[in-house]
């Protein structure tokens, strides 16, 4: 603790060192003198990194613990052994429990699980199939009714039937608790600023703290099993909800609400009437990313006893069977595209109905009404027979995409490892081994105050504030020198992340084939669970740092890809073709015209793609990266070793906020 | 409202027909069929067995054979929950969990759940030996048979140097559940090695299937018994020799593991419940190559632990009935 306290006069020297940038009046030679003080800061470190290297540097091997890691222990010790008699959890955490096991527990039953005396769920899969029909027909349009259709029934050829309704269960469930507060809490963000600045931190903590970290104390209050699963993935699924409500309150123009403000509407009034319905829209998007975000917990659940497709994931894993993992992967891949449609075709059904007129509204509300008639005829058929309640066929088709899988994985393995082995050892020895040591063998001072440094430089005093507490909160965790490993890491994984970004957003931005081409791809990488391509990988890479870094590029690559895109297609076509006229080429386009205006959204491509990054520091730690994400894994499977992983997780956490605060003031200063 | 009323007749006219058609080729109704029923009957004894499965497939081994005859010799109700060991022992104490049926040391876990919290207690041997130690792929083995040897590992250090290691040879280690005095092996007999933490067992699995795939030098950690080595057999490198109590300060080790008797742990509550399933896990024990055979059924033939279990037991029905006596 005391480095947090010696830490908070750092800034000081920092302060004259980036005085220099802000009195220039030009924005031209602003950003020369900038480029030169960072320049200038890094030929420091370069320098005292050659006088003092090795000392300071806070090192901890694995087993070792400090005092905090113990007292961590000591906490979660003694609430494991007073869980019996402490009234907290008598009357408090057990009756939370009790809600949410009878909630998944009714859910199951409806449609994964036998029920009472049945050896089938109430449902079948024929009811489920055509309740997913006519739900998204019904919110959306026939088209992703078909898709829904054919994605759930290619669950059940897939042969994992139960399993996939086991999972769908349990997102629908953490979905709906987690949208129970997250939509209150959202429009309280939405109307109150001081709210918004309160639950934004809880909200970047719940959202950063992989939940490795939480798992073994989840279980610890809720118990094994659907609860704690259920409680994890709220905590993980909550905030983009919340988010992306307060956002669309805050977006309704202000022009709309004065109106209602002058006809007399009270708050009350001004909310249910006014505020709300103007952002169902986006409330939805809300909604969509809540199930996305659910569905990415799929396989950590199952690590402390959830049914479903995430068990057959982990198992497959364990036996290195890359077919019945990917079967599994893509099981949720296809769950997460069809919900995926479906909540954004709702989001957009409600503008497309307020134009349509009403004579075909009286139509639709009768084929609606047909409509729920065949589904609750399929529901009782698929209650009452065992052909339509038990998927029939022996899921041969999964076998078979399984054996596919196999077969392409082995033949990648065989012809690449060669070209792999090299290009990891070009990577590793050239660019993140001599930057790992700059940040390990440094003393934790020096970095730490080149951190603020740049931080100052790059984002403003405020960011650089941010950093010098979070740099002091670092080495009070005591995995400073894991989490410079780490750091390396995601720095050099963001690099090759902004690299493919740029090439493929470019190419998406420009194009609007490429795009239709390239979209899903992206979106089976981002939900594809990250286990089921360890195995490759592993064959590919070994189990080194590189593995590790390749793992969190497939995983966040695609959001960088996204937003670049999306920027590129923003850029005015009158630009574009001025620039064309006066004689640019492709090449001078894309470089002078299209990356420069686009400018904004390439900061905002590196802050997700460093923030996606973080988020696979635990799985990194699965296949060889060591460093913080070993140190969470390692917490979460050896009691003594608890503490130093919730520890670890902190760290991380710290990394995630000091980056995010940097990027963002660099985003808003890029924007100006 | 009129165009309603009238919709909803056409609708229930629609669900009659419907009906009547599928009716007619309706088949077998959900609860008419036998299978549901002669399990509830045997199940009234037993009543639910709630076992912990730890991720490997050893243990899942174990856990397949005694939920078959569970299952199919005592009529009880299996529940079979995926958990990494230490969530498993916590389940102890608050009823999820009855048994746990391959435990390796986990000295602090005993003297937390059985010795402090009494929540839990030992029920015996599984009959298996775990052996841990450092592995070599047989290629290397063969065409350096001094490797083998602890004491010549200096001499090869180069050789197993990695883009990881630091510029010494790299010691991989695996999942960090694994027992392992492995950091302060390399620096009590002053090894020129570092040990690098592959961070699972599948890191691990599939280090040594390439090393030895593509005559790759790689020395790591590994255990028997373990179906990997039915594909790969994987030779243990000596360290020096175990002597009781060598291990009893973890900063000093100098020594090689000790050989794990592999036991069985179950709730303090099911212990007492009377449950013919606490007799089944008291009296299970079986042999490494009984263990293998089974994994390799699950690992390397890909059948479902149950059919794995099944073949298995019907295979050595006399074992199976020392058990359920």
């Amino acid at each position: 603790m005391a480095a947090v306290v010696e830490k908070t006069d750092k800034p000081d020297k920092v302060v004259e060192l980036a005085k220099v940038p802000e009195p220039a009046p030009l924005a031209g030679v602003r950003k020369v003198s900038r480029g030169m003080v960072v320049g200038a800061v890094l030929l420091v470190w370069l320098v005292l990194f050659a006088v003092l290297r090795g000392k300071h540097t806070l090192t901890l091997s694995a087993a070792d613990l400090t005092d905090l890691h113990r007292w961590f222990n000591d906490v979660n010790d003694s609430i494991g052994a007073n869980r019996n008699s402490n009234p907290l959890f008598l009357y408090f955490f057990n009756e939370i429990r009790l809600v949410i096991d009878t909630l998944v527990t009714f859910v199951q039953e409806l449609i994964s699980q036998p029920s009472g005396d049945r050896p089938v769920p109430q449902i079948g899969w024929l009811g489920v199939v055509g309740i997913a029909g006519y739900v998204s027909w019904a919110v959306g349009n026939w088209r992703v009714a078909l898709l829904a259709v054919a994605g759930f029934t290619f669950l059940g050829v897939q042969g994992l039937w139960q399993e996939s309704m086991d999972t769908l269960a349990l997102t629908l469930s953490a979905v709906l608790v987690a949208l129970l507060f997250a939509i209150p809490l959202g429009v309280w963000a939405g109307l109150s600023d001081r709210f918004n600045r309160i639950v934004t931190p809880f909200l970047d903590f719940m959202q950063t703290m992989p939940t490795f970290v939480y798992l073994a104390p989840l279980t610890l209050f809720f118990l094994i099993g659907g609860a704690s699963a259920t409680i994890a993935t709220v905590i993980y699924a909550a905030p983009p909800a919340i988010r992306i409500t307060a956002h669309a309150i805050r977006s309704v123009p202000e022009t709309t609400v004065e109106a209602a403000d002058s006809l007399g509407a009270t708050r009350q009034q001004a909310l249910l009437k006014v505020l709300l319905p103007m952002s169902k829209r986006t409330v939805v998007m809300g909604v969509n990313q809540s199930i996305m975000a659910a569905l990415a917990m799929v396989t950590i659940a199952a690590l402390i006893g959830a049914p479903g497709l995430g068990r057959t994931v982990v198992q497959a894993l364990q036996s290195l069977d890359v077919g019945t993992a990917f079967n599994a992967g893509l099981s949720i891949v296809v769950m997460a595209i069809v919900l995926d449609r479906v909540t954004t075709a709702a989001s957009t059904r409600a503008k497309a109905a307020r134009s349509s007129k009403t004579r075909f509204l009286a139509w639709r509300r009768r084929l609606l009404g047909a409509g729920a008639v065949v589904t609750a005829v399929l529901v009782y058929m698929s209650h009452t027979y065992v052909w339509a309640a038990e998927f029939p066929g022996e899921g041969g088709a999964g076998s078979s995409i399984a054996s596919a899988a196999d077969t392409t994985t082995t033949w990648v393995q065989d012809e690449l490892s060669g070209l792999t082995n090299a290009v990891r050892d070009t990577l590793t020895n050239g660019l993140l081994n001599p930057f790992q040591s700059l940040l390990t063998d440094s003393p934790w001072w020096l970095v730490g105050a080149v951190l603020i440094a740049l931080g100052v430089v790059f984002g403003g005093w405020r960011a650089g504030l941010t950093t010098a507490v979070c740099v002091g909160l670092l080495v009070g965790t005591g995995v400073w020198s894991d989490g410079m490993t780490t750091m390396a890491l995601s720095l050099v994984a963001t690099v090759l992340v902004m690299l493919i970004g740029v090439f493929f957003g470019v190419w998406m931005g420009r194009s609007a084939l490429v795009d239709r081409l390239l979209r899903p791809t992206l979106d089976a990488a981002q939900v594809m669970p990250p286990f089921v391509y360890l195995v490759p990988f592993l064959a590919l890479f070994g189990p080194t740092r590189f593995t590790a870094i390749v793992a969190a590029v497939v995983y966040a690559a695609p959001v960088a890809v996204k937003i670049i895109a999306d920027g590129i297609r923003k850029v005015p076509a009158t630009t574009v073709e001025a620039a064309t006229s006066a004689g640019c080429n492709t090449w001078q386009i894309i470089t002078k015209v299209q990356l420069p205006m686009a400018r904004g959204a390439l900061t905002l491509a590196t802050n997700q793609g460093l923030i996606y990054v973080l988020s696979m520091v635990v799985v990194g730690g699965l296949v060889g990266a060591g460093a913080l994400g070993y140190d969470v894994v390692a917490g979460f499977s050896q009691g003594q070793l608890y503490g130093k992983g919730l520890a670890a997780g902190l760290a991380i956490v710290l990394l995630g906020v000091m980056f995010d605060r940097i990027t963002q003031a660099a985003a808003r200063r890029a924007g100006a | 409202m009129a165009g309603h009323v009238k919709h909803w007749r056409v609708g229930a006219a629609g669900i009659a027909v419907l009906a009547l058609a599928l009716t007619a080729c309706g088949g077998a109704k959900v609860g008419d069929d036998s299978s549901g029923s002669d399990s509830s009957g045997g199940s009234a004894e037993c009543g639910t067995f709630n076992l912990a499965v730890n991720p490997w497939v050893g243990y899942e081994a174990n856990a397949a054979v005694i939920a078959y005859v569970a299952e199919k010799d005592l009529g009880c109700k299996v529940v079979k929950k995926d958990l990494k060991e230490e969530i498993a022992w916590q389940g102890f104490g608050t009823g999820e969990v009855d048994a746990v049926v391959e435990n390796w040391g986990h000295n602090d876990l005993k003297k937390k759940y059985i010795t402090d919290q009494k929540t839990a207690v030992e029920a015996g041997s599984t009959g298996n030996e775990g052996l841990i130690g450092w592995y070599v792929p047989p290629w290397l083995a063969k065409e350096h048979p001094d490797i083998t040897d602890w004491n010549n590992l200096n001499k090869y250090a180069d050789k197993f140097k990695t883009s990881e290691s630091g510029g010494k040879g790299q010691l991989l280690d695996g999942d960090p559940s694994f027992e392992t005095n492995d950091e302060a092996l390399v620096k009590n007999l002053k090894l020129d090695y570092k040990v690098v933490y592959g961070g699972s067992e599948t890191a691990l699995i599939q280090a040594f299937r390439d090393a030895e795939k593509n005559k790759k030098w790689l020395i790591g950690y590994f255990y028997e018994p373990q179906w990997f080595l039915a594909e790969v057999p994987l030779v243990k490198v000596k360290l020096p020799d175990y002597k009781e109590g060598c291990d009893a300060d973890a900063e000093k080790v100098a020594c090689d593991y000790p050989v794990y008797k592999l036991d069985k742990i179950v709730s303090a509550k099911f212990a007492k419940s009377g449950s013919p399933a606490y007799d089944l896990v008291k009296n299970f024990t079986w042999t490494n190559d009984d263990q293998n055979v089974v994994a390799k059924y699950i690992a390397v033939d890909k059948m479902t632990p149950e059919a794995a279990a099944e073949k298995w037991v019907e295979a050595n029905r006399d074992k199976v009935k020392a058990w359920i006596k």
